[in-house]
């Protein structure tokens, strides 16, 4: 979804692009709605709203978050004994080690947003890249898990919700991991990001942050409680 | 920084004419959208219309001898599912899909190509719900409380669920829109105490359909678990409990009333003032009671579960701040009253609509007050006198003002005016239709009628033949509707820029607006409602002066 947010940057800044590849008519329209901006003045340009647009979408992510977060607060202030009995121990060291590494990946992301703000885009390629890995290693991690674990999706309540709640935020994890890589595409082009424009490596980072508080929430909720 | 980014070049020629194709395909612009959002919206109406007609038909006999009970339950929860989230929802979105840039002086939404996307996720989704009926539509109503849900027809169930949150995230997206280009892309003179209030609506809508959609996909993704993979979250058998799918549920479901209502409340302070030649009463308390009841509708939703074993102080809390909402929902029912009152009311169809609104929706505004009430509610609760209530809100509520929006933008969005008459033969029998069917509702409620069954005492037969004859009237009323919708686009009389002399952006424009909306800037002359209000303060000087002359003359 997040993806239908970033595409418009491809409007403004390749336009070139846009206009070689015999684009649709909307494409086109969307393109003249920018141009007329400049041609008449102020009517119909308008400041940057990507951003604006991406809090209020993740806005309504934490919300889907929050409703699953509360269904398992009921569940477990409701039951007498959590987790029911019968559940297996949980090992903390690996999914300890997981989560330093995915709490990690935000600050070395954010050295690569330092980076294409002073116009170093192999900088950006370097630390997006990092990131990338470390989300990936997450994931790798996490699936470990699953196939070690020694209860299964329908054992009790506690590991229903353990596997939907880490599935659920595995895949924002790899939605992530996927704007991480379309960054790191895009910025294969010199030009494409600069000091001046990068609000897809905003864009992908802010997602990235989001991602690792949830599961900062998850991993308390889940793991230590 | 967009400036920056914006590239000088010529500027393409203007006033390239909308083709009739646009609107079949992935079109950007603002008011295709909204055009396809209320046509789309208009044809699943005609589906769960005639689901409904077809329940009041089963109902005008107490034996289930038209359809089995079995179907029955299937169109009882596509009626319901349809009606809210394939015409409501939809139908207000289309509004504020063509009306909001209009309002507040922009070009477009503020993204469009996402604002596309959206639109075409709610037919995909609704053409998927109505194929439900393939292998078994679902029977749980719209509510689909598990276990019942878990319990009746799989794949039926979850292809309501998975059309509900393809449904959900199509509204979300919408939200995103509307939220982000009614408060950054006003035209520079118009703070937000100049916006038009059905903006203001919208800007409570949003927010509400932001906070509160994605519980819904929350309490779906873990119903889905339950009914496919055979999970026990909701299910008491395996240490479940449904009823937080019904917290789950209501925290979207309650909310979601005032989705389906705020953008008509918004539409209906527009109308008003314009056909009353008045200028709104209480611009700000109007626009704040939006806001007033998009807060407490997210902290009301446990009134539907009084009879869920909620405990005592949950329910005295509900009760409380659900008759709380009475405040800001009175608010604006006495500014609209005061609005028209004295005014010099034109009674077209689009005003009639209007003040028929009014008197039905104060009727569900009472009757809310009633089954708020926790004693009464344990009375009536799942009987006759809910479906009454709630009918009253969403269909005399949301359609009228749907209608009245309708009858009134319908000359800016096509260039042709209506025809009166026919508008007024659909609104006498859709009023009379609407009380016929609802009124003995109420009745047969308190006489111990339940609902969602297809079955019932020979005693309640006389009122449900009542509300049968009711139902079939506005199945009626709404052959004139669409005649006079399909034929006016050809036939109707032209309409010119602004039929109404309405003082709103939208009427500065020419009818249809062309595709970059406004000719040049638009500029804001007066407030939104500014009506009857003489600008001119010399002449009444001149007045007084001359009657200081007169008395001076005759001294």
């Amino acid at each position: 979804m997040v993806g239908f947010l970033v595409p418009p940057l491809r409007l403004k800044i390749g336009k070139k692009e846009v206009m070689q590849s015999s684009a649709i008519d909307e494409a086109k329209l969307a393109l003249d709605y920018h141009q007329d901006g400049s041609a008449n003045g102020h009517h119909g340009v308008h400041q940057d709203l990507r951003m604006f647009g991406m809090v209020t979408f993740l806005i309504a992510e934490s919300a889907i978050f929050l409703g699953l977060f509360t269904a398992y607060l009921i569940f477990r202030s409701t039951s007498q004994v959590w987790p029911p009995e019968g559940t297996p121990e949980r090992e903390l060291l690996l999914p300890g080690i997981n989560s330093i590494i995915l709490i990690a990946s935000s600050f070395v992301m954010h050295q690569g947003q330092s980076a294409i703000r002073k116009n170093d885009v192999s900088g950006l390629k370097l630390w997006f890249g990092l990131t990338a890995l470390m989300g990936i290693i997450f994931l790798v991690g996490q699936g470990y898990e699953y196939f070690h674990l020694e209860f299964g999706l329908k054992t009790n309540l506690f590991a229903s919700f353990f596997y939907v709640l880490t599935g659920f935020h595995g895949l924002h994890v790899t939605l992530g991991l996927l704007l991480i890589l379309a960054v790191l595409w895009r910025s294969r082009k010199s030009g494409h990001y600069s000091s001046q424009s990068h609000f897809g490596v905003e864009a992908a980072e802010l997602y990235w942050h989001f991602v690792d508080v949830v599961w900062v929430i998850l991993f308390i909720l889940v793991y230590l409680l | 920084m967009t400036t920056a980014e914006v590239t000088k070049t010529q500027p393409t020629p203007h006033h390239k004419e909308r083709k009739l194709i646009d609107y079949f395909t992935f079109n950007t612009d603002h008011k295709v959208i909204g055009i396809q959002y209320l046509v789309v919206s208009f044809i699943f109406a005609a589906f769960g219309g005639s689901f409904a007609e077809v329940l009041r038909t089963e109902l005008s006999t107490p034996n289930p001898d038209f359809v089995t009970p079995d179907l029955y339950n299937q169109f009882l929860t596509m009626h319901g599912t349809v009606m809210i989230f394939l015409w409501i929802v939809p139908a207000g979105a289309g509004f504020a899909n063509y009306l909001i840039p209009l309002m507040i002086g922009a070009e477009d939404m503020a993204f469009p190509r996402l604002n596309a996307v959206a639109f075409w996720m709610f037919p995909i989704g609704g053409i998927l719900l109505l194929m439900s009926f393939a292998v078994g539509a679902p029977q749980a109503g719209w509510t689909s409380y598990p276990p019942l849900s878990l319990m009746t027809g799989k794949w039926g169930q979850e292809i309501w669920i998975l059309s509900l949150l393809g449904g959900g995230t199509s509204s979300i997206l919408g939200a995103i829109n509307f939220l982000t280009t009614i408060l950054k892309m006003r035209m520079p003179d118009m703070d937000i105490h100049s916006m038009p209030l059905f903006c203001w609506a919208m800007l409570a809508t949003s927010t509400l359909i932001l906070l509160s959609t994605p519980v819904l996909a929350a309490a779906l993704i873990l119903l889905s678990f339950d009914l496919l993979a055979g999970t026990h979250f909701f299910n008491p058998t395996g240490g479940g409990d449904p009823v937080v799918y019904q917290h789950l549920f209501w925290f979207y479901s309650h909310p979601a009333v005032y989705i389906m209502i705020l953008p008509f409340f918004g539409i209906i302070s527009e109308v008003l003032p314009v056909h009353a030649r008045k200028p709104i009463f209480g611009y700000r308390a109007i626009a704040y009671s939006s806001l007033a009841i998009c807060f407490l509708g997210l902290i009301v939703w446990a009134h539907h579960m009084f009879t869920s074993g909620t405990p005592g102080w949950l329910r005295m809390f509900f009760m409380a701040a659900t008759m709380l909402i009475a405040v800001p929902t009175g608010v604006k029912v006495f500014s609209w009253c005061a609005t028209i009152w004295g005014g010099k009311l034109s009674l077209n169809s689009s005003m009639l609509f209007a003040i028929g609104f009014l008197s039905s929706f104060l009727i569900g505004g009472i009757t809310g007050i009633m089954v708020a009430s926790v004693p009464f509610d344990i009375h009536v609760h799942d009987t006759y006198f809910v479906v009454g209530h709630f009918h009253y809100v969403l269909f005399g509520g949301s359609v009228l003002g749907l209608f009245a929006g309708i009858y009134h933008w319908y000359p800016k969005m096509t260039g042709r005016m209506m025809n009166e008459t026919l508008g007024r033969i659909h609104f006498i029998l859709t009023f009379v239709g609407l009380n016929l069917t609802f009124m003995p509702m109420h009745e047969l409620g308190l006489m111990g009628m339940n609902r969602r069954v297809a079955l019932y005492d020979p005693q309640f037969q006389g009122l449900n033949q009542l509300s049968t004859i009711g139902a079939y009237m506005m199945g009626i009323a709404a052959l004139p509707f669409a005649l006079n919708f399909i034929m006016s686009v050809f036939n109707g009389e032209k309409a010119g820029r602004n039929p109404w002399r309405a003082l709103t952006l939208e009427w500065q424009t020419s009818s249809p607006p062309i595709i970059e909306n406004f000719e040049e800037a638009p500029i804001l002359w007066a407030k939104p409602y500014d009506y009857g209000i003489d600008t001119e303060e010399l002449e009444e000087e001149s007045v007084s002066e001359l009657l200081a002359e007169v008395s001076a003359e005759s001294k």
